[in-house]
């Protein structure tokens, strides 16, 4: 393959029969008869130990993060992730418990898990909080199953059998919608991006189950209707769902509660500073208000009279359990953490400090760049190249690629989809003004470029360790896993590879 | 103020850009009875903390907790204590991968695509399956997501669920198809094997429409089936076989593609990932290619560059929500990429003979665990089927009796079945890793007997002592299901 | 933009082309190959199959996006263009001749009225 010793290679490629490290001590029990024939070869690689640091440690050196540069991903809320909380998480007082182990024996987890539950119902402004969902998606996979089990005990389950979605929302939304057997109605919306209350009410007849929202919506704007959105749905029967995933946008600033939500996920590898971890774990705790709780999934965490804590497995209505075991409690560990840190007033600044800082990079590039956000934003900016597209034919995907030769992140693009060309830009409080602002003259830097010399923009990143890939060739010749010797390939590359023009939504 | 990176000028030049007076301004498009109310409702919250003073209280939390790194664990049931080299968390909590994002921008992220690429790729071997996605949550989803492309793949609508399988995995897939036109119904387990009974299996299929049927390597009770017997019976009924898998067994045992599994699924904790209190785990899900389309979840593929360099892609998105919106394969967005980078690691370090190792200590420790407490008075083996680490027994004690006094001498386990099989009422499952000691299995083993009643000669049973179950005959205690086991696996 | 003036054209972007044996042959514009980028994957149904009438009949994937593809009219599947799926290159390079996707064999009468002239359509994508 061309080019590819200037590739860290494949752990494969390393592999030395004979030559792993080894960790354990001899068998000290008698070896007893197997009552089965032993396979007979893993075909797994033998490398040494320091040879397999060598590659781990370079592949890291080949990733982005938010350790190393700035990530400005519009909705993914890429914020410093401190080292205390994964300092705690890795207490073996922590690390080393089994969920199965008696309550007795355990009581510092339930502590935990039971003030976590209890924190977030009030930063939620609702009445009840599982911890139980294991990130976002699932989280409303749970709050739609606890709509479900609400309506099928008013005898309505039949008759409600739709979810109303605005087309501004995350993908996830009409994903778990369906999941639970639920038909999804696409509502458009209007001019500014945000909710249409016309397309709404026409919407919401008696057969909708629930209207799923995002506030602060995908373009960054508070939805002020929202109070009579959560009214017009309840005057038709139907529950309001909120996504949290914009919450470090308003936390106490606003809570869903008051303003009508009746069920809401956290994602708390946004908001609440867990690790992305390269795409997960992440942890989507859903918050409630009491006409709910009685569907909160299982094993509930409860607190016994005399002060001890305890598993609750007797809720009868639940809508039953979303994990092997009590979800990512470690990932709660750390959302607690950074909860607890931060008060009551340290995480209002978080907002504050958020949407500042958002505000700023719109004020210093809404001349450059067109803006969905005129009159102001929240967490996120969306920022438009539909008139580089148009004049020097350079996309959202291009500057995009270009951005890490500047050494940064791209922000989200083409996403929300109901902006052309668009950058979704979120740069949270955890940034210092001297970064926002070399963010802001790279763009700004790269806006010139697209007038000077559009082809560089085309064939960008030019510093990183590979160029433009061929993903079309990616799907067609489906390489998955790898074999050696190498698979002769499945089909034939079709040479030069078209350039992108576009991008599927990226967050 | 925690980890807030804008000093008070700062603060002030960025709102004169922006034109506004103060921060606040910038929220006068919210409500103003939201803002106060929430106003309000932070003021209650507890006041922030140092990071000295939070840090403390957490330790003092942490202390409240048993745990498996100064106590000794027998207990398993789904998550396992096994010995993770010290290279694994060290090169696993670097800050780059930590906390990079998804790698939507693949040339950016070269570094996890190409861990997720190794991944699968490993995964791929150890299974014996023609692929792998990224990782689902954990085990139980896994189940659910392979049950939901089962459907979708046949067309019809019966699953067929063994009772021996976890009762967490059936938990929570009649949690996730209770929406979904897919109806669950349960295959009983011998009495006296603990595995499936074949002939209510034969049953079940001759009734059709099966799109499923799940088979666990080993099953809850630590028995190994019959898997290529059921893989057989499965295929003629025009179903597929799912197969539910310990990782680390495969080490030792044959791997789901040798008996033809269309879907494999597991997870993925027993390879490198504390035990966290039961999470973050790791779900394993592999297939065969053809259902490619159908597989939920995120695949990294190989391909080159425009200048014909070897990278990493995210690849076959359009099956994911983020296009395919309420047509995706499945909803999940985040996976647990993260626990995969341990597993990944935890493989690499171990290699082909570290995990041989592990394997096959693990079950020689369980096998003389076994026969050291079933020669305990009273104590029996619940089945006669071939145990690869956990195996159960029926006590003569409440299994919760058992536990606490085992507890008082800082024992974790172990498991009691009663808590989910009524009909198991009085049996415990206990585990054995390559961590475990001959010296910790004999504490055990002397610290049971001390717990259990004397034997009494006369069979009468009916002393208060006993539990009233008069379950102390002392029934000549045999081993010959090993042999039973050692016909019956001839066929492999 | 590419639109062949003997062709019948739907708001979602095929062409139907009536044939001289009665049989009705379908594909996506050129317009529509150009929406979805490279095409990688493309679903069609088996020989036999039954269409109604605004039906989908298949899906046609790039690596951003998926286009479903619908009939306008109802029939029997008589063919399904193989090189396409096993190449769907195709049906970028030739959207409107190698690229071709099935041959219906319509239910009844079939009926072309609502369907777009080459003039409407491309003023259609015009607008």
């Amino acid at each position: 393959m061309p080019n590819s010793l200037s590739l860290e290679p494949l752990l494969f490629e390393l592999s030395d029969p004979g030559s792993a490290s080894d960790y354990l001590p001899p068998l000290d029990v008698p070896e007893a008869s197997l009552p089965f024939v032993v396979r007979p070869e893993l075909d797994l690689p033998e490398v040494d130990e320091h040879s397999v640091v060598r590659h781990f440690t370079r592949l890291s050196q080949n990733t982005f993060s938010i350790d190393t540069h700035f990530y400005p991903l519009g909705s993914c809320t890429m914020k410093y992730n401190p080292k205390l909380n994964e300092a705690v998480a890795a207490m073996p007082g922590f690390a080393g418990v089994h969920p199965l182990q008696s309550e007795a024996t355990s009581q510092g987890w339930l502590e935990v898990l039971f003030r976590a539950q209890e924190i977030l119902a009030q930063i939620a402004g609702l009445d009840a909080c599982s911890i139980q969902p294991l990130a976002g998606a699932q989280g409303e996979f749970c709050g739609l199953l606890m709509i479900r089990a609400y309506h099928n005990g008013r005898g309505e389950g039949e008759k409600r059998c739709r979810i109303v979605v605005p087309d501004s929302a995350h993908g996830t939304n009409p994903a778990s919608a369906a999941r639970c057997g639920y038909a999804v109605t696409t509502v458009k919306s209007n001019a500014e991006g945000g909710v249409d209350m016309d397309a709404m009410r026409t919407a919401l007849k008696d057969d909708v189950a629930a209207v799923m929202i995002t506030n602060p919506n995908t373009l960054g704007v508070f939805e002020a209707q929202i109070e009579e959105l959560c009214a017009l749905a309840h005057e038709n029967g139907a529950l309001v769902y909120m996504d949290g995933a914009n919450m470090n946008a308003i936390l106490g600033q606003a809570r869903p509660g008051d303003m009508g939500v009746d069920v809401m996920h956290f994602n708390v590898h946004k908001t609440f500073s867990t690790p992305h971890g390269g795409g997960g774990p992440g942890a989507g705790p859903v918050a409630v208000r009491s006409i709910l709780e009685p569907f909160l999934p299982v094993p509930h965490v409860k607190q016994h009279e005399g002060g001890e804590f305890g598993w609750d497995w007797d809720r009868p209505d639940a809508v039953g359990s979303l994990h092997g075991f009590r979800g990512n409690s470690g990932v709660i560990l750390r959302a607690l953490t950074y909860i607890l840190r931060h008060g009551g007033n340290g995480l209002r600044q978080v907002s504050s400090d958020a949407v500042l800082s958002a505000n700023y990079i719109l004020a210093r590039l809404k001349g450059v760049y067109e803006t969905a956000n005129p009159n102001g934003c929240k967490h996120e900016c969306v920022l438009s190249a539909s008139k580089l597209k148009a004049q020097y034919g350079v996309s959202a995907w291009d500057i995009a690629k270009r951005l890490p030769d500047y050494g940064f992140h791209a922000p989200t693009v083409y996403f929300p989809t109901i902006v052309k060309e668009s950058m979704m830009i979120e740069p949270t409080e955890t940034e210092t003004k001297a970064t926002l602002d070399a963010f802001c003259e790279a763009m700004l830097a790269i806006a010139e470029e697209a007038k000077t010399d559009p082809d560089l923009l085309h064939h960008a990143p030019l510093t990183m360790p590979v160029g433009r890939l061929d993903e079309a060739n990616a799907a067609k010749c489906l390489n998955l896993c790898w074999t050696t010797p190498p698979a002769e390939a499945a089909c034939e590359s079709t040479g030069e590879p078209k350039r992108e023009v576009a991008g599927a939504p990226t967050y | 103020m925690p980890y807030f990176s804008l000093t008070p000028a700062d603060r002030e030049a960025m709102l004169a850009t922006i034109g506004v007076q103060s921060a606040d301004e910038l929220f006068a498009d919210i409500p103003a009875s939201l803002r106060e109310a929430a106003r309000a409702a932070f003021a209650d919250l507890e006041s922030g903390r140092s990071e000295m003073g939070l840090k403390r209280d957490m330790a003092r939390l942490a202390a409240k907790n048993t745990h498996a790194e100064t106590a000794t664990c027998f207990l398993g049931a789904g998550l396992y204590d096994h010995y993770v080299p010290a290279a694994v968390s060290a090169l696993a909590s670097r800050g780059e991968f930590v906390t990079a994002y998804t790698p939507y921008q693949a040339e950016t992220s070269q570094g996890t695509l190409q861990v997720i690429y190794e991944f699968q790729s490993l995964l791929c071997r150890l299974t014996g399956m023609e692929m792998a996605n990224a990782s689902l949550y954990d085990g139980a989803t896994g189940l659910a997501e392979a049950l939901i492309l089962a459907h979708a793949a046949t067309k019809k609508k019966r699953v067929l669920l063994p009772r021996g399988l976890s009762p967490s995995y059936r938990r929570v897939s009649a949690t996730y198809l209770q929406g979904l036109p897919i109806e669950i119904e349960e295959i009983p387990f011998d009495a006296a094997s603990g595995q499936i009974d074949s002939e209510a299996l034969s049953a079940l299929l001759q009734s059709g429409d099966v799109a499923a049927v799940v088979v666990a390597q080993p099953n809850f009770f630590g028995v190994l089936e019959d898997a290529p017997t059921i893989a057989a019976a499965t295929h003629a009924a025009g179903a597929l076989l799912i197969a539910v898998f310990n990782p680390l067994s495969l080490g030792i045992l044959p791997p789901p593609g040798s008996y033809d599994a269309d879907v494999a699924i597991a997870d993925g904790q027993s390879l490198g990932l504390p035990l966290t209190f039961g999470g973050p785990g790791l779900g394993l899900f592999c297939c065969k290619q053809k259902f490619s389309r159908l597989a939920p979840g995120r695949l990294v593929g190989l391909t080159t560059d425009a200048n014909g360099k070897r990278g990493f892609t995210l690849t076959l998105q359009t099956r994911e929500q983020h296009i395919r919106r309420e047509k995706a394969t499945s909803n999940i967005c985040s996976n647990q990429a993260l626990c995969a980078l341990v597993a990944t690691i935890y493989l690499a370090t171990m290699g082909e003979r570290g995990i041989r190792e592990a394997a096959s200590h693990s079950f020689h420790k369980a096998a003389y665990a076994r026969e050291q407490l079933q020669t305990l008075p009273g104590v029996k083996p619940l089945f006669s089927g071939p145990q690869f680490h956990e195996f159960a027994l029926r006590l003569p004690v409440a299994v919760e009796t058992v536990g606490q006094a085992l507890a008082s001498e800082n024992i974790i386990g172990p498991y009691d079945l009663g808590r989910d099989y009524p009909e198991l009422e009085g049996a415990a499952l206990f585990c054995c890793t390559e961590k475990r000691s001959r010296e910790e299995i004999d504490f055990l083993a002397e610290t049971l007997r001390s717990i259990l009643p004397k034997p009494k000669v006369e069979s009468g049973a009916s002393g208060s002592d006993l539990n009233g179950s008069g379950r102390l005959h002392l029934e000549g205690l045999s081993i010959h299901y090993l042999d039973d086991a050692r016909t019956f696996y001839l066929d492999w | 933009m590419n639109t062949p003036t003997d062709l019948f054209y739907t708001e979602s972007d095929e062409w139907l082309r009536r044939e001289d044996d009665g049989l009705v042959t379908l594909g996506i514009t050129d317009y529509a190959q150009g929406e979805l980028g490279e095409i990688v994957y493309l679903e069609l149904p088996e020989q036999g199959a039954s269409i109604v009438k605004d039906g989908s009949f298949g899906v046609a994937e790039s690596v951003k996006a998926v286009g479903e593809l619908h009939s306008p009219i109802a029939g029997e599947v008589v063919a399904a263009n193989t090189q396409a799926t096993e190449n769907p290159g195709l049906v970028n390079e030739s959207p409107f001749e190698n690229g071709w996707m099935i041959r219906l064999k319509p239910t009844g009468e079939a009926n072309f009225d609502s369907l777009m002239s080459a003039e409407e359509y491309a003023a259609y994508r015009a607008a």
